[in-house]
């Protein structure tokens, strides 16, 4: 019997370790694909080139840090960002000689603790502006020592709003988890997707029910009627009969899913059971139902769901982009490369703006403090906007949220379309 | 109504199911085996990868994955459980606790935390239409599944000589052991068929909610608790009732008060059951001797 435990532990023990493998042979391989890929087609904005010092022109090494979970069970995420900052990195070096970043990248498991001591060592390495963190948690730990060091931080994911809130220095580029919900019932609404909305939200769980109560005000804002609000907790997050039979009684011609993809995964079988057919409507969180093992992707035809990023939009950017990320790391990049590839070039574009205005600007060696109060001038700035591929015309209000107008994406044989 | 009424009925159905595996261990070794859930969960993985992984039809990976639990049954007893034979039962409940949490976490370890998508093993049984609403076929193989392993159970118990001796052994285990009862063994036993049943339940409950996660047992094993004590622990027609019952209690209620989470009546039923009849619906009141 022993022996049957021992053998599980170590089954256990190998299968870490491979992942673990896995993770360092990506890496690996990017460091090659870095060098090899250098010099090739720039971004199609071009905008800058070599110009002489002095002269509006921003030069110098800047040491941007990345946090985010490289290893652990969030992993996929950390990684996702490095890749896609990688990418965006040797992109800015490769447009002009002068100005170069050098990125240090620190893995925090996703501990909090971890996250701020993965800070510390960026801070003891030079580092002058923050990618990070890629996940909530720590976010909320290491922005409270950044906004009290005055170090510059953008993150590219953390999405709840208490990671910007009453912190200057600290910027999303993500949605922020309400904005989804104005921004949900603003696109439902323009695009005339429906007249009777249900919403099913979980109402144990922050996201959802953030994301749900900026929905619903936006919704009456918008003379839009929802007809049905059910909910579940994790603990009844198996039978949804109830909410579908009051969302189909009431009419529903829209269902507004402000959830995870798993219980949405049962939402969708559930309602396809019962003959309920309305158009489903979801969110961020409804990103990954095609990748369940086993899931019937015929049940997700036609699930509309909002998402910064879809990477077969057909724009030259992001074409671009999900080129370069297949060739480095083998797959089609997630939204979370896609932030991550946006962080560098929003930081790049921000200090270019300031030289711009302020006739030059050398960063090396220059205090995180002093990078942190330009940077914040610059974002806060209306005048400034970022084209990226998570969004164009991207803007930051003082909170530090951003504003950008969501890409919509319908599930069509299998796979995601843009609408 | 009526579709509330069926769905919680199906719903009630699987907690029925996974109920008389609880009290079926708890009658005869007169412990809780927390446990139970996770090995549902188990049982569920362990068909998901037959069907999945190894490409086996539906019934085979049934019979392999009641195999599995059964022998993973026996091993929980053996080694978490026999030890503590003489121990307080607190701390037989306490290691049950943590035997259920080891065994969530080795399932981390193993399957991850993705979510895997059960097959539906019973598409080919049409559904039942009554009125407006619908019996889905996986129902109406739950309820079979309820009512066939009641009578076995009771049969099992009440006919064969390995009942007696559980019989026995739940009424007075000295006693037993007097009588030339190898009581290890019929405990093991107990465990064994505790587990094998939960096994089918897995297989049910993910083909109703085909949802694979570690935690997938844990939940549904503690609402089957409820409904076990609700209908008497220790009865077996009393597991079936009371489980049947608290789905229905469980939907009407998250129809009727759609923004209070079901939860809060779930366990209210638990309770004022406990309140009034501390034995359950169809439980025995056993006078403990002074």
């Amino acid at each position: 019997m022993r022996k049957k435990m021992l053998g599980m532990f170590l089954a256990g023990v190998l299968a870490m370790t491979a992942l673990t493998a896995c993770g360092e042979t990506a890496n690996g391989n990017n460091g090659a694909a870095t060098t090899g890929d250098q010099n090739q087609d720039q971004p199609a904005d071009g905008q800058t080139s070599a110009e002489p010092a002095g002269d509006g022109a921003l030069t110098g090494t800047l040491n941007l840090g990345v946090i985010g979970p490289m290893t652990g069970a969030a992993a996929l995420y950390g990684n996702a960002v490095k890749n896609g900052a990688e990418i965006a990195v040797e992109e800015i070096n490769a447009i002009d000689p002068a100005f170069q970043i050098s990125l240090d990248v620190q893995d925090d498991v996703h501990d909090p603790e971890i996250s701020v001591n993965a800070y510390q060592t960026l801070k003891d390495n030079k580092v002058q502006v923050i990618v990070g963190t890629v996940t909530t948690s720590p976010c909320l730990a290491v922005s409270a020592e950044a906004n009290s060091d005055r170090v510059f931080m953008l993150t590219p994911s953390a999405s709840s709003p208490s990671v910007t809130e009453g912190k200057d220095n600290i910027f999303q580029l993500c949605f922020s988890d309400p904005n989804q919900g104005s921004a949900s019932a603003q696109y439902i609404s323009d695009n005339k997707l429906a007249t009777k909305v249900a919403v099913i939200y979980n109402n144990g769980d922050a996201y959802s029910t953030g994301i749900y109560q900026t929905f619903k005000s936006k919704a009456s804002e918008l003379g839009l009627e929802v007809v049905s609000e059910t909910t579940f907790t994790d603990d009844t997050a198996t039978d949804f009969t109830v909410q579908l039979k009051a969302a189909q009684d009431a009419g529903a011609d829209l269902l507004f899913l402000p959830i995870y993809y798993q219980p949405a995964s049962l939402i969708l079988k559930q309602a396809s059971d019962m003959g309920f057919s309305p158009k489903m409507f979801g969110v961020d969180g409804m990103d990954g139902i095609l990748t369940m093992e086993g899931f019937d992707t015929k049940l997700a035809e036609g699930v509309i769901l909002l998402t910064p990023f879809s990477a077969d939009a057909e724009d030259e950017a992001t074409a671009n982009f999900v080129k370069k990320f297949n060739d480095k790391v083998g797959e089609t990049p997630s939204q979370f490369a896609a932030d991550g590839y946006d962080c560098p070039y929003a930081i790049y574009r921000a200090l270019e703006f300031y030289a711009a205005k302020n006739g030059g600007l050398d960063v090396t060696d220059m205090s995180y403090a002093d990078l942190c109060e330009i940077l914040i001038s610059v974002f806060t700035d209306p005048s400034f906007s970022v084209d990226g591929i998570t969004g164009q015309g991207m803007v930051w209000d003082a909170n530090g949220e951003v504003n950008k107008a969501p890409k919509a994406v319908v599930i069509e044989n299998g796979v995601y379309v843009g609408m | 109504m009526l579709t509330y009424l069926i769905n919680g009925i199906s719903l009630g159905s699987v907690y029925a199911i996974i109920a008389l595996g609880y009290t079926m261990v708890y009658g005869i070794a007169k412990m809780l085996n927390f446990a139970h859930g996770d090995i549902i969960m188990v049982g569920g993985y362990a068909s998901f990868c037959a069907m999945s992984y190894l490409g086996w039809p539906p019934a085979v990976a049934v019979l392999f994955s009641i195999g599995v639990c059964t022998v993973l049954g026996i091993v929980i007893e053996r080694l978490a459980y026999k030890p503590l034979r003489s121990a307080t039962s607190l701390a037989v409940l306490i290691t049950a606790i943590g035997v259920s949490y080891f065994l969530q976490n080795v399932a981390l370890l193993v399957w991850t935390s993705n979510p895997k998508v059960y097959p539906n093993i019973f598409e080919k049984i049409p559904p039942i239409t009554v009125g407006e609403a619908q019996i889905s076929g996986v129902t109406m193989v739950t309820i079979l599944a309820n009512i066939v392993i009641m009578i076995a159970l009771t049969l099992f118990t009440g006919k064969t000589r390995m009942g007696k001796a559980m019989r026995a052994v739940s009424e007075d285990k000295g006693a037993a052991t007097l009588m030339g009862i190898n009581v290890n063994f019929t405990i093991s036993m107990t465990f064994a068929i505790g587990s094998g049943l939960a096994a089918i339940a897995g297989v049910l409950l993910c083909t109703a909610y085909p949802n694979l996660v570690p935690t997938t047992g844990a939940m549904p094993g503690i609402k089957a608790f409820v409904a076990a004590v609700f209908g008497g622990i220790g009865s077996i027609p009393g597991a079936m009732i009371g489980g049947i019952l608290l789905g229905v209690i469980e939907i009407v209620a998250r129809a009727l008060v759609p923004d209070v989470p079901s939860d809060i009546f779930v366990f209210a039923v638990l309770i004022i059951v406990l309140l009034v009849k501390p034995s359950g619906l169809l439980g025995k009141t056993v006078r403990e001797k002074v």
